[in-house]
């Protein structure tokens, strides 16, 4: 047997953002041995990158916010696709999940009688997100960090997960290896909690790091579980187009939460143009009625600015095509024009946008104080995922547990901003307790030696002396991400994505054949070419499900299927792999909403 | 396209030399842009870390002709590019692999300051009452996103390796967010001149010049750190206005 | 704690560094500096005269406990003072802002950079390998700032007081006392401002007056006292430097007219 270091948990987690450590911290006050595993180093997931705040129904600034407006407003916003049980508990969960983390040692900003104070958010009626500055995802991944780090919890850090198994149908173990020294290691768990986020770097523009190659959704594939609306990728309307070593770095929506506002290179304010029917009645009609919305008038409605994230996406999109687009290929997003409206205007952005503010002076040269800024759709988040019970956040394969961005179902065809933070924390917490309680009444499952031989000698494989034709890793990476940024980006084609289908076989091909220089010791192109593959699953699962949904809906837009098709509306999309090893993608019906929360959602239309 | 090249440090626990590397130069670039395009075209094994690339993680620490930057946000138009811009892992830490290192003893140190311990909460819901006032100051110290340039370049730790008995100023600054928490009801007073060993703080303040986050360490935290040791250990004054204050106190009561 | 000594690259050489400015500039400035002030001021408190003319008092010798001005408090030279020991009026007082200065927050982080090489400069090699910090004697007495502070509080005052008598001019024909204003008076009254800002940005007052407490919004008086020492406290430094200039001069100034170099200009 290969040289393989084991390590036995009776659960074990996988990635260390905020749900990866929520999860670690249940399933530890569970009482059973955790381990958790991260690719980074403790608490530079991209969880720190998350700028405008958890979305939790306090009503503390609007006492007319409540579980329920929560729920309507997450369902409007992911078009009826979402799991509304996970909706339910989301909503319900979510407020006390935030006062944990006060308990813990968060401080977030407050209201003026010394609460949580909480902000306006694209989709959300009421302002709804406790924040800190525009540092709220470093705010919760640090507190549930010094929180976990005295829970006796197992970290191991910079390990990458690169197989799961399996033992008669439930989950026994993972290999992974150490980037530090490459050395290859073996944990036996009762419970695996995959928390590994989101798929950015399966496309060019992306506001994700090189971690986010989509590792928790192939391991789970490969083990049998079932993905969905993996079509659902949400392009975030505001990334820094210029310069260009800065595209994609998210421009967080608190801008326009604080009063700014999306123009074209005429200085019009091109999102009063389109606004949706079924957020008309919630849409402010002049662009006074907006500032005062912006400003805490509690009869004025948003503006359109603060509409979906899919909706101002596509909207900047067309301007940009239509050629009334910026100089590099954006568009203007500004926050300095409120100096006309309040005195203090500087003062007040630097401190409620103070990293934004840090962010365009250090590397775009740009004072947002006094300019607009240039801003551009970037890839940001992954709705689909793992599809896991809704309860228990357990996959189709017992004892595989999913939460968080890698988990699918909470958001349905689109995500409103604020949620996913709260996301992780209620799911999180859900996974790590309920993995503790399968965990609990399992035993450690046997893993077969050859497998785990297996498992090694494919991590080698890169190598392997140069095969003809081998090439290094980073050129099939920054092709994949070409082309899925070309051909399966905001707005879709069949014929795009048919001919993307096709590059993706290419391009397995091809990165079976990387070969890398160098040894095991902290070798990035090593660790690269290792990550192919997981891109490579997520990459095709997203383009089969995007050509399967025949319709526009949330975040994903045909432009040969331009309208919504209510027929499609009553399905998921789902991905799995069938018994020949090939990739599968199926409708699934959406269970019937039940009564009172259909009450709900009629009451807050 | 005009050039510049790149001295890198490659190298690993048994030592290393300066490398050459020379890459094109494009409008806003930034330090580990140039690394990274490097690591792609020219040397595949090259060992760096990075995550953000905005500023936010603290991954990507290392020193940019001397000074301890992270990558991602010294912009090469800020570098004299005539001359070549030398890259080297922080000195502070054990080598792994060139440009990275193990920082490994700084989480070890953050286990040992005792956690957080709020007061009973204030609001029969369970919630407290802050202000704002009272929590900027704490918030301040909660921007660090622990690149540990401040560890790095502190004498203490650099030159005189003092690892076991110092924690550095990251660490400093978290007691300190902890210590003027306006809920916590813990005591670290007395780990703080001992184990803490603040007493080897003398201020030069090159932990605040170096901070990404712009957080006057030295003024903000470790001296009001200091002054707070001060109160415990060596104001006699202080402390029996106190003792008088308590015992008037107990004497005015029922 | 860590038991395993790490292994850490080898320490850079004195001096040694990769940075590429001119780094030894800013502690080279300090250690001229401070040292011609050390130098002038010991110089000057030893003369033990020519520290007064007309109204003026230098700072240096104020207060003036005992002496042969018109500012001594107590008189002339007390008779047990021992006949084989040097008297100056400013050595029984100076010894007091010395100390204010010498154990400031801020002047013991240049002056170590400056004067002792540890670190030379922020991210340079050092000359010695072995360090003890602020924890062992002597340097453990910079703990006592605060003490020094409290004298330095009171030393305001009296400046402030030096400043109101520099407005009262006598006449030395007639004896008759007239309120007015030279450019004396100015000098010594920026003085008192200079040395305020010092006095009222030192790191101690600022804990104090209200760093001290973890929630200083309930007492709202302190909280106004501590956001306005901390505001001044962020520039620190500066009235560090501005304040020792002026301190000198101000000495330099007093000097000079009484030794009769120039002379004072008197606005009315």
């Amino acid at each position: 047997m290969a040289e393989v270091q084991t390590h036995e948990h009776d659960v074990l987690i996988i990635g260390a953002g905020g749900a990866g450590l929520r999860a670690a911290i249940a399933a530890s006050a569970a009482k059973v041995s955790v381990g958790l595993v991260c690719k980074s180093l403790l608490g530079k997931a991209h969880t720190v990158m998350a700028e405008g705040g958890i979305a939790a129904a306090l009503a503390n600034v609007d006492e007319r916010d409540s579980w329920g407006v929560h729920f309507a407003d997450t369902m409007r916003g992911g078009q009826y696709l979402n799991d509304w049980r996970m909706a339910e508990f989301h909503a319900k969960e979510a407020p006390a999940c935030v006062r944990e983390l006060e308990a813990w040692g968060a401080l977030f900003d407050r209201t003026q009688d010394g609460r949580i104070l909480q902000r306006n958010f694209g989709g959300h009626r009421y302002p709804r997100l406790a924040h800190v500055g525009d540092r709220t995802g470093l705010e919760m991944i640090r507190t549930l960090q010094d929180y976990g780090i005295h829970q006796g919890i197992d970290v191991h850090m910079e390990r990458t997960v690169i197989a799961l198994f399996t033992d008669a149908d439930r989950i026994a173990g993972a290999l992974a290896y150490d980037r530090e020294r490459g050395f290859f290691h073996l944990f036996r768990a009762k419970a695996v909690v995959l928390a590994t986020g989101g798929i950015g770097r399966a496309y060019r523009i992306t506001s994700n790091s090189w971690e986010y190659t989509g590792d928790g959704l192939a391991l789970a594939y490969e083990a049998g579980a079932e993905l969905m609306d993996m079509e659902f990728v949400q392009f975030h309307p505001t990334g820094m187009v210029w310069p260009p070593s800065v595209q994609g770095i998210l421009v967080t929506e608190g801008v326009r939460g604080e009063g700014g506002v999306l123009l074209n290179k005429n200085g019009r304010r091109f999102m009063f143009d389109d606004i949706p029917e079924n957020y008309r009645a919630q849409t402010a009609d002049n662009e006074e009625e907006g500032w005062r919305y912006t400003q805490g008038d509690r009869n004025a409605r948003r503006p359109p600015d603060l509409l979906t994230r899919d909706h101002v996406a596509r909207c900047i999109v067309r301007e940009i095509k239509e050629g009334r687009g910026s100089p590099h290929g954006g568009v203007y997003l500004d926050i300095a024009w409120i100096r006309k409206r309040i005195p203090d205007a500087e003062e007040r952005i630097k401190k409620k946008l103070p990293s934004m503010y840090h962010q365009f002076k250090q590397l775009a040269d740009i004072d947002i104080t006094r300019e607009p800024m240039e801003v551009g759709p970037t890839t940001h988040y992954m709705m689909g995922g793992i599809r896991v019970d809704p309860e228990t956040q357990m996959s189709t394969v017992p004892g595989l547990f999913a939460a968080g961005e890698c988990a699918a179902g909470l958001h349905g065809a689109n995500r409103l901003g604020g949620n996913s933070l709260s996301d992780l924390l209620v799911f999180g917490k859900r996974a790590g307790d309920f993995a503790a309680r399968f965990a609990r009444e399992r035993t450690l499952g046997p893993l077969a030696a050859d497998r785990i031989d297996a498992g090694v000698r494919r991590a080698l494989e890169p190598f392997q002396p140069a095969a003809p034709e081998a090439e290094g890793p980073y050129a099939v990476q920054e092709e994949l991400q070409a082309m899925m940024q070309d051909l399966v980006g905001i707005v879709r084609h069949e014929e795009e994505m048919r001919r993307a289908q096709e590059a993706i076989g290419k391009l397995k091909e091809r990165a079976a054949r990387v070969r890398v220089a160098g040894n095991r010791h902290f070798n990035p192109g090593w660790h690269t070419a290792l990550d192919l593959p997981s891109l490579l699953t997520v990459s095709e699962a997203i383009t089969r499900s995007a050509l399967e949904r025949q319709e526009s809906r949330g975040a994903h837009f045909r432009e040969d299927h331009p309208s919504k098709d209510p027929e499609a509306g009553r399905f998921n999309l789902i991905v799995r792999q069938d018994g020949a090893g090939s990739m599968r993608v199926e409708r699934r019906p959406i269970p019937e909403m039940r009564p009172d929360l259909k009450k709900i959602v009629e009451e807050n239309g | 396209m005009p050039g510049a090249t790149f001295r890198i440090w490659r190298g690993d626990a048994a030592g290393g030399a300066f490398a050459d590397y020379s890459t094109e130069v494009t409008e806003g670039m930034v330090v580990l842009d140039a690394v990274l395009r490097i690591q792609a075209a020219q040397a595949g094994d090259l060992a760096v870390r990075w995550n953000c690339k905005a500023g936010r993680c603290g991954s990507c620490s290392a020193e940019v002709n001397g000074r301890p930057r992270l990558m991602c946000m010294t912009r090469l138009s800020e570098l004299p590019l005539e001359q070549p811009v030398t890259v080297e892992p922080m000195r502070a830490f054990p080598r792994i692999k060139d440009l990275a290192c193990d920082v490994g003893w700084n989480y070890e140190v953050k286990k040992r300051i005792r956690p957080f311990k709020p007061r009973p909460p204030d609001a029969p819901d369970g919630t407290w009452r802050m202000a704002q006032a009272d929590v900027e100051r704490v918030q301040e110290f909660r921007k660090c996103i622990e690149c540990f340039l401040c560890q790095d370049v502190c004498h203490v730790l650099r030159e005189h390796a003092k690892h076991q008995e110092f924690i550095g100023p990251r660490y400093f600054v978290q007691v300190a967010a902890l210590e003027m928490h306006p809920l916590d009801a813990e005591d670290r007073l007395a780990e703080l001149g001992q184990t803490q060993g603040i007493g080897f703080c003398n201020i030069t303040k090159c932990c605040t010049r170096v901070c990404p986050e712009n957080i006057t360490i030295t003024d903000n935290a470790i001296i009001p750190l200091k002054e707070r040791w001060i109160d415990r250990h060596y104001d006699p004054i202080r402390r029996f206005l106190g003792w008088l204050r308590l015992k008037g106190g107990a004497g005015s009561g029922p | 704690m860590p038991d395993a000594v790490l292994p850490l690259p080898e320490p850079r050489r004195f001096g040694e560094t990769q940075r590429r400015d001119v780094w030894w500039l800013a502690p080279l400035g300090t250690f001229i500096v401070l040292l011609a002030f050390v130098l002038y001021s010991t110089w000057a408190a030893f003369q033990g005269d020519h520290y007064a003319w007309g109204p003026y008092l230098s700072p240096f010798y104020s207060p003036e406990l005992f002496g042969y001005s018109q500012h001594s408090w107590f008189g002339p030279k007390p008779v047990w003072w021992p006949s084989w020991l040097l008297f100056s009026p400013a050595l029984l007082i100076l010894w007091a802002p010395g100390g204010f200065r010498l154990t400031c927050y801020y002047y013991r982080g240049a002056y170590y950079k400056g004067f002792w090489a540890d670190p030379p400069s922020c991210a340079v090699g050092e000359p010695r390998k072995h360090y003890l910090g602020e924890n062992s004697f002597p340097l453990i007495l910079q703990n006592l700032h605060r003490y020094f502070l409290y004298l330095a509080l009171l030393f305001i005052l009296v400046l402030a007081g030096d400043v109101w008598k520099a407005l009262w001019f006598s006449d030395p024909a007639t004896g008759r006392t007239t309120f007015g204003l030279g450019v004396g008076t100015l000098v010594l009254a920026v003085n008192v401002v200079l040395l305020g800002g010092y006095t009222f940005s030192c790191h101690s007052l600022r804990h104090l007056v209200g760093g001290c407490l973890d929630v200083v919004s309930r007492a709202p008086i302190r909280c106004r006292a501590y956001r306005c020492v901390s505001c001044l406290n962020r520039r620190h430094m500066l009235w560090a430097w501005a304040s020792l200039f002026w301190v000198a001069f101000s000495d330099i100034y007093v000097r000079m007219l009484s030794l009769g170099l120039w002379s004072d200009w008197r606005f009315f």
